[in-house]
């Protein structure tokens, strides 16, 4: 593949940074179990322990607090299903959760709903942003857990988490966070009052894939999903992966030091992305908060509707010009589905049918905004004809 | 050319993709989702097929995605399946999703998004001829498939890529190893796709459920037992027929006819399965029409015999005069016209007479 290609899918995953890449090297020259008594055992604990001091640091919490996971997926399904089932001792029996999630909430919180657990889904409104006031009247002591994510993964739109965490705290209901999305983009403080628990990913901000973080404290009752040698102070066992935990905290570091200033520079690269699709593509909508004003929206974030097109023959014109982006979350088969999100927000399947998500990262440039604006018009045209949402037969 | 490969995880289909990448063309490999009945919580057809077409991408070097086509054939070749042994047919879904979903939904749509052809895996050939691209029988005359492509018309037949008519498929496994293709052995695909476990009348009883009737002996009138439901026989079935009276001279019987609005199931000797007159609705050429009569070979069934007609035709009707009886011709089966290897076209069967007409 020697064409040049213009990667606008950060949001899927992002190129990893080379100091990143160096502290996974430099900890896999070590042997030793983190969990070992001896010397060896010691200096791989030891890059464990660094690296969480270094990531509590970075989010404002205790080091007791970070607990690793083998990513966001485990860390967000520790957290629901953990807490639910700790929550059920008491006699909690219901879940409060946005119909906006992203799969690693939603699946769990629907598995659980066929457990004998009481599933009920928060309003949104059509830009996503969940209905504080239906939540405040939902809340009560036989909630186990209220989840709703920091930023949204497909549309960008950015939660009141403050208010959010605020009510569980007043109704004494413990409240997860997925903030996957929202680290490094927006400002994050995990100690914000009410947010029980926050899940964290590392390869969306240049850490390798297979590693996160549940931000917990340590009077959090949660029950383990993994059974163990009792690592992670036994919600989470399993041997600790000492590289990848040293470079997840190493891209950690990087995203929340440089947060303002990539927030900044993201915004204006993703307003003249919006801005230019949207005038070189009469009939394009922009889905989601527009963010011109407050951080309503990821920064990095722009997704868009091509009504009369189909998702996946835009995506396929595009990726033949060299301009990958996405139709919605990744899916390990490629059938695309129409957005359970955007269905949420209201727009009708056929539109739904033919979005796509740009998201930019920290190695975007105005060149890949620029490739995308080029090639898109033709694209849109070509797609356009072989027409939405279904093929069209003889 | 601009090429896209339908790639259905299996050998013939890799090896088209990879003779046309070969042939120079920029092709870009699509794995069909035709079913979404061996799928996760959401959607995802996790089916190994999509999986080793996609690996077989790989090796070619070439782009792949997988169009999600469960809809339109769930509608255009399972429902018409169903609905036509429901009406005492006898249908063939691969010709009907070669009609209408792979030479029809996804080349327009390939021909729309800037594509000139649409490549496959089938054993037929693509010749050029006086008057345009010719569809002809494969080499390999014992996987010819021609007959499942005769539903395509002369402008379809134009945009179709058959890597594989020249090729034996003892060659085309041979080759896929040399590329390095993990399908190389992956075993031929026989049963109809939509229903793996092969059991097609169980199949047809979960859709129409129980409609019991008569099985009648086709010369005396009497009736012989009992079936659940008509849709569960063809024409020339022998077995499932739980007859206990045996016929006077002990010979086998064998279904005729099936009424599927009198419920009844015709059973008879071997002797009135010779069919010598087919009419067919529904024409379709595959290039230029043939003259009006015309001396041609006609087949009945995916890999059964040709035998010598003469054919008449006008633009709602075929009728073909056979020059020997073919055993077994059902209605709802594709009667395919062929000029030596030439495929003239086809019609759907819509009555059979034992008499030459």
């Amino acid at each position: 593949m020697t064409q040049a290609r213009s990667y606008l899918d950060h949001a899927a995953s992002a190129p990893m940074l080379p100091e990143a890449r160096e502290a996974w090297l430099a900890a896999s020259e070590a042997v030793g179990n983190p969990s070992s008594l001896h010397t060896s055992g010691r200096l791989a604990r030891r890059l464990v322990e660094e690296a969480r001091e270094s990531v509590a640091a970075d989010l404002g919490v205790r080091p007791s607090e970070v607990v690793f996971t083998a990513g966001g997926t485990e860390a967000d399904n520790l957290a629901i299903k953990g807490l639910a089932w700790a929550g059920a001792d008491e006699g909690r029996r219901r879940i409060l959760c946005s119909p906006i999630e992203h799969h690693a909430v939603l699946d769990p919180v629907e598995w659980l709903g066929g457990e004998g657990f009481r599933v009920e889904w928060l309003p949104v409104d059509s830009l996503g942003r969940v209905d504080v006031d239906a939540l405040e009247a939902a809340l009560d002591d036989d909630v186990a857990v209220c989840t709703v994510m920091w930023a949204n993964n497909e549309v960008g739109t950015v939660q009141p988490v403050e208010r959010i965490a605020a009510a569980c705290a007043a109704a004494g209901v413990p409240y997860h966070c997925d903030a996957v999305q929202a680290l490094g983009q927006l400002p994050m403080d995990a100690d914000l009052p009410g947010v029980t628990t926050l899940a964290l990913s590392g390869h969306k901000v240049g850490g390798p894939v297979g590693v996160g973080a549940l931000i917990a404290p340590r009077d959090a009752r949660i029950t383990p999903l993994l059974h163990g040698g009792g690592q992670e102070r036994d919600i989470r066992s399993g041997t600790l992966d000492a590289p990848s935990i040293a470079a997840f905290a190493v891209a950690v570091r990087r995203a929340c030091a440089d947060q303002v200033e990539v927030a900044q520079r993201l915004t204006l690269l993703r307003d003249d992305l919006i801005d230019g699709v949207l005038a070189a593509v009469p009939g394009a909508v922009l889905n989601g908060d527009p963010g011109r004003d407050a951080p309503g929206r990821l920064p990095g974030n722009a997704h868009l509707s091509f009504p009369g097109c189909e998702g996946d023959a835009l995506l396929m014109l595009l990726d033949a010009a060299g301009v990958e982006c996405s139709t919605g979350s990744a899916c390990t088969s490629g059938v695309p589905e129409p957005s359970h999100v955007l269905l949420a927000l209201g727009v009708p399947e056929p539109v739904a049918r033919g979005s796509l998500r740009f998201s930019l990262g920290r190695t975007s440039t105005p060149e890949d905004v620029d490739a995308l604006l080029d090639a898109l018009p033709g694209v849109v045209q070509r797609a356009s004809r072989a027409g939405s949402p279904r093929f069209g037969s003889r | 050319m601009r090429v896209i490969a339908a790639m259905s995880g299996g050998v013939d289909s890799a090896v088209a993709a990879a003779r046309a990448v070969d042939a120079g063309h920029d092709v870009t490999g699509i794995h069909l989702a035709l079913s979404r009945t061996r799928q996760g919580a959401r959607g995802c057809c996790s089916a190994e097929d999509a999986r080793d077409a996609r690996r077989a991408a790989d090796v070619l070097g070439i782009p792949f995605y997988v169009w999600d086509v469960s809809a339109e054939f769930s509608h255009a070749v399972v429902d018409d399946f169903v609905a036509e042994y429901s009406r005492g047919r006898t249908p063939n879904p691969c010709l009907r999703c070669n009609e209408r979903i792979k030479f029809s939904a996804v080349l327009d749509r390939a021909l729309a998004l800037g594509f000139d052809a649409v490549c496959t895996g089938h054993y037929a050939r693509i010749v050029a001829g006086p008057h345009g691209p010719e569809l002809h029988r494969a080499r390999d005359d014992a996987k010819d498939q021609s007959y499942v492509l005769a539903v395509l018309g002369a402008e379809q037949v134009a945009a179709c890529l058959f890597p594989l008519g020249e090729t034996l498929k003892s060659e085309v496994r041979a080759d896929a190893a040399a590329r390095g293709l993990a399908v190389a052995d992956k075993p031929d695909s026989h049963d109809i796709c939509f229903i793996p476990d092969g059991d097609t009348a169980g199949f047809l009883r979960e859709r129409l459920g129980d409609a019991p009737g008569d099985i009648i002996d086709a010369e005396s009138g009497e009736t012989l037992g009992r079936h659940s439901g008509a849709y569960a026989f063809t024409v020339g079935q022998r077995r499932g027929l739980g007859l206990t009276v045996p016929d006077e001279q002990g010979q086998r019987r064998y279904v005729v006819a099936v009424e599927a609005d009198a419920r009844q199931v015709i059973v008879g000797t071997d002797s009135l399965l010779g069919v010598r007159t087919i009419t067919a609705d529904s024409p379709v050429w595959c290039g230029t029409p043939p003259g009006d009569p015309a001396a041609l070979a006609v087949q009945v069934r995916a890999h059964g015999e040709r035998v010598g007609a003469v054919v008449e035709h006008d633009a709602d009707a075929i009728t073909a005069h056979l020059e020997s009886p073919l055993r077994g011709v059902a209605p709802g089966q594709a009667l395919v016209l062929y000029d030596g290897t030439r495929v003239v076209g086809s019609g759907t069967i819509r009555a059979t007479h034992a008499r030459a007409e």
